[in-house]
Formats: structure tokens, sequence, C-alpha cells
């Protein structure tokens, strides 16, 4: 979402409940347990929630959470489309005959242990103070490389504990733990020079970095 | 795209998945009720006040916040998911710093409980990391041009709370007495605590 354009005010800070209506609470939770039931994969969720179609994806907050949970489990085989389309009229009133559920193909990724903090024997290659460019990544899966970010030089101002990589653990490809680093970019760097003064500051991992001399 | 003969009202949906996912025996009524209860009863900004207000009273434990915010935070007590590794922002009358997640909606949940409207709105996390002197005065908090601003984008597992300014002629307030001046918007970074 950094830097796109179009979409208005932001909303006035007022206070609110965590959930405005019990549906809300329901699909937050249904999250929770639908990440727990199709392999534990918090980035198989995310790059679920990136694939929600643009009109839902938009709509509401919680709504998007339960299109995503759909998505992850018809994709390990949970559950389908058909299912719950056919569970939601029936719960509507419509008499429609419900589909066989499909079989399960959960996919298995071996664990580093919980969490996703992970300690790599390999040392980091950037040190507080390099100056990096960060790479022009085109991934038709998911990525913690924002747009905005992409082909922009920084500063790294401090080395974060190495995490597993999103890029591959989302898609079940492997944990392939990374070191991460807190990247600082100047506002003229990112927008160009009649930019807004400020810094920003966002962690990125190894793989999308290369030194700058 | 989803089409109008698609569409299947949130409420429904929720109970569709709820009610398959049951039969199957991978969810249950009891688990689902105790995690809505959690998050709208004991998680949320009062926890990330608490570790402001004693933030501003022991140097000490201010201290240990900013150098391991994870560690410090559960010395209070707070942990859990969202919560693996937290990092604190301190904010000073020369620096302001802001926090976003412009790929989804990633916030503390120990400290801050779920995130508010606002800042899963696409407004939000398009906007403050272009232009975020003009979102935080949309927000009401016109910052001096003195004032260096550091927007922060939660792209890791890293989860950022910012600890703000202790406001003035708060001096005779007891611990708790100034976690209830302690918002939540202060602790992302759009607005400042006030004087009570």
């Amino acid at each position: 979402m950094g830097g796109r354009q179009g979409f208005g005010h932001v909303r006035p800070l007022t206070a609110e409940p965590p959930f405005a209506e019990p549906w809300e609470g329901k699909a937050f939770a249904l999250g929770l347990l639908s990440i727990r039931a199709a392999g534990a994969n918090l980035h198989a969720f995310r790059h679920a929630l990136e694939r929600v179609p643009p009109g839902d994806y938009l709509g509401d907050y919680y709504d998007r959470w339960l299109h995503a949970s759909q998505l992850m489990l018809a994709d390990s085989g949970i559950l389908s489309a058909e299912q719950v389309t056919a569970r939601a009229a029936r719960l509507s009133g419509s008499d429609v005959p419900e589909p066989e559920p499909p079989e399960p193909h959960k996919p298995d990724m071996p664990s580093g242990g919980p969490g996703n903090l992970r300690t790599l024997d390999t040392p980091p290659a950037f040190a507080v103070g390099d100056r990096v460019r960060t790479a022009d990544l085109h991934t038709s899966g998911h990525t913690k490389l924002p747009g905005y970010v992409r082909r922009r030089t920084g500063t790294v101002t401090a080395v974060r504990q190495a995490e597993v990589f999103p890029d591959t653990a989302a898609t079940f490809q492997g944990e392939n733990p990374q070191h991460c680093y807190a990247v600082e970019f100047d506002s003229r760097e990112l927008w160009g020079a009649d930019a807004e003064q400020f810094r920003l500051s966002i962690d990125l991992f190894e793989p999308y970095l290369e030194k700058v001399t | 795209m989803t089409t109008a003969a698609d569409h299947i009202d949130p409420a429904v949906r929720a109970e569709a998945l709820a009610s398959l996912l049951i039969e199957r025996g991978l969810v249950d009524q009891a688990t689902m009720d105790n995690f809505i209860k959690t998050y709208e009863q004991s998680v949320g900004p009062m926890n990330g006040a608490k570790v402001v207000a004693r933030a501003w009273t022991d140097p000490e434990y201010a201290d240990r916040l900013l150098a391991d915010g994870t560690a410090a935070i559960a010395e209070l007590g707070f942990k859990g998911p969202q919560g693996e590794h937290i990092v604190v922002l301190r904010n000073t009358p020369e620096v302001h710093h802001v926090v976003v997640c412009t790929l989804c909606s990633c916030y503390p949940w120990p400290v801050l409980g779920l995130p508010p409207s606002w800042y899963k709105d696409p407004s939000y996390r398009s906007r403050i990391v272009r232009e975020p002197r003009a979102v935080l005065a949309e927000f009401g908090l016109e910052l001096g041009d003195d004032v260096a601003i550091k927007v922060v984008d939660s792209s890791s597992e890293v989860r950022y709370m910012v600890l703000p300014v202790r406001p003035a002629g708060t001096e005779g307030l007891s611990e708790s007495e100034l976690a209830a001046l302690v918002t939540r918007d202060a602790m992302v970074g759009v607005a400042e605590v006030a004087a009570p």
C-alpha cells in the first residue's frame, strides 16, 4: 500500500471496541484457528490475505480475514470454496446440496522451532552504517520488500535477529532463515526532491540487499 | 472478480466456516470464545500504558525497555502472539516516531491489543510513508518544522511501540495516574500525550 494514491483522508481517531460486530470477533478467532489447522504458517496466511480479490480486499477488514482463511484452508485441502458457498446458502435458507470435502493435502514444512526468530551460524553480511541498495524484485508470490522501497539506497541502522524468510515460508518452500536489518531511507530517495522531509525505517531481509561501495 | 451473485454476507460466511470447521473437529466453540474474550478484555492499550508509565517513573526500567523491549515488557507480564520481538522507539521533543504496516496490519498485540480501523485503512497505510506531516496534521497533530519525523514500517516480525514524551506538569502524578493519561494513538505515534 505504501505510496499508493487515491484513498483519501484518514479516519478520525476515535475510541472503538476491538470488534464492532459479533461476526468480526468470530472472523478473528477463525483466522487464528485456521492458521493452526493449515500448518501453523503465519506467512501463508499473509500470502492468502494478499490473494483476496481486490474488491473484497478493500472491503471490511475482518471479511478479508474470512476470505484469507477460506483460501488457506482450500490450499491445504481442508475445505473447498464450494463447501463454504453451499453451507452459507443453507444457512440463508436455500436447500442446496453440500459437496463432499476435498482430499486433504496439507503441506508439510520442517520447523526450526516455535515462532519466527532464528539463530544463524553465518555472520551477517552487513553492519550498522553500511550503505545498501534494495533489489529490483518482482515476485508473483509473497515478499516483505514493499514496492515503494525497491531500487533505493539507504543505510543500515540496526542488525535484527535472524528470522524465518517469509518469501519461501509463505508457500511452504522452507523456513530458509535470513539475517534482517533495519534500513533507513531519506524521504527524497523514495519520493523525489519535492518530498516532505523525513526519514523512513523498514526491516529488510539480507537477500533483498546489496552493499553500495 | 467477485460478482454480486457470489456475495456472501460476512456474518454468514463466518458462520459457514465456523460450522464446517467445528464439524471436522478442527475448531471448538470454547477456544473461539476464549480468543475473542482475551482481545476484548485482557489485551489492549492499557497494557502498553503501564509500560510507558513505568518507563516515565523508573529511568533504569526505561533503559532496559529501550535496550530490549521484549524482555522489559515481559517483566510486566505482557507477552504472546505478535510480541515475539518488540522494539520501543523513544519520542523526544526533537524526534517523533510514527509506526505503520504498509503490507498488512502488523501491530504489537501484547501491549496495544488489536489495531484500530484507521491503522488498517488503505489511506493511512498508503500515505503515512509518503506525506507523514500532512497525515499527522489530519489527525490533529501539528509538529513544528524543527521536529524530525521518522516513519517506521513494520515489515518483519519486529513489532514497534512508541514511548511518548511525558507531558509537562505531571511531576506529582503516581504511576497509575500517569498510565491513565497514555493513549493508544500516542503509542503508535499519531498523537502526543496531553497534560491532565
